[in-house]
């Protein structure tokens, strides 16, 4: 019954969520449109996600959210550092490919939005078969180590949320 | 307690406008398209996180009113700071990959590192759907 209803638990809790904060006040009417919104949006988009993967709120999530945001602080100074004191010619740029363990479009969307945002890699462009990034890194010593750091660090965590 | 804030607010502020800079000197800088593509994704993160604090630290304190906008604003660019960057780098491969773009550069013409399994990249297959096979 509960299911009927709320099909999408965490899409109308989200929805909620950013439409209160957009309104940024608490009154009882925004918070029935934000309700409103939140149970009718899910019904309406079921479509668009046919077979969506479960994702778990928990410990995991909350470990890889304060990971990428400790990263993101870390590799912007290094960055920042880079740009400021190496000469162009010095760079080591280089085209890194990541094999891909995770399956669901969801998931790899998150991976690619993380590299993205973690400065000195840009996640470009996703293999036809699904199974392998393209990123680029704008100065990696060793290849193989950034692929198994990005491995390890973000995709293992993100195979423990996306279970 | 003022003065505090004061202190904070200040260094927040000039941290992001630092960071800021850094990124559009490193848009001047840097050689090609895909180097240069790092520095402006990255002073959104943290220039614009550094200065967006300030902001929530500044209207409590001094403005007497809260606003919880910052977050959001955090939240979109979150969201769409890697979207723009995939799609201005997926442009610029199949440019370069296609001969369209007659300025070679990151490599891509003669090095651009093939994906396994006989694959090819998303960008040069065409309109067609992206299949898995273990999926479904």
């Amino acid at each position: 019954m509960i299911r009927r209803i709320l099909p999408h638990p965490a899409l109308s809790a989200m929805l909620v969520v950013v439409w209160m904060l957009l309104v940024n006040e608490l009154t009882f009417g925004a918070l029935f449109l934000a309700l409103v919104f939140g149970i009718l949006t899910p019904l309406i988009t079921s479509r668009f996600w046919p077979d969506r993967p479960k994702v778990r709120f928990g410990p995991a999530m909350i470990g890889y959210f304060s990971i990428v945001l400790f990263d993101v602080i870390v590799a912007n100074f290094q960055v920042a550092w880079l740009i400021l004191s190496r000469r162009n010619r010095d760079l080591r740029a280089q085209w890194l490919v990541i094999p891909l363990e995770l399956r669901s479009p969801e998931a790899i969307t998150a991976l690619a939005g993380t590299i993205s945002l973690t400065p000195g890699t840009v996640s470009c462009d996703i293999s036809a078969c699904g199974r392998a990034l393209l990123v680029h890194a704008i100065d990696a010593a060793d290849p193989e180590a950034e692929i198994a750091r990005i491995k390890s660090r973000y995709e293992a965590r993100l195979l423990k949320v996306f279970a | 307690m003022n003065l505090l804030a004061e202190i904070l607010i200040a260094t927040l502020l000039v941290l992001g406008g630092l960071f800021t800079l850094v990124g559009s000197w490193g848009l001047a800088k840097l050689p090609s398209l895909m180097t240069r593509l790092h520095g402006p994704t990255k002073a959104t993160t943290l220039g614009v996180g550094a200065c967006l604090i300030a902001s929530m630290i500044y209207f409590p304190v001094f403005g007497g009113t809260y606003s919880t906008h910052e977050l959001l604003i955090t939240l979109f660019l979150f969201l769409t700071a890697p979207v723009s960057a995939n799609m201005i780098a997926k442009a610029h491969i199949h440019r370069q990959g296609r001969g369209i773009d007659s300025n070679p550069s990151d490599g891509i013409i003669d090095g651009l590192p093939r994906p396994p399994n006989n694959s090819d990249w998303a960008t040069f297959v065409g309109a067609g759907p992206v299949r898995s096979e273990e999926e479904g």
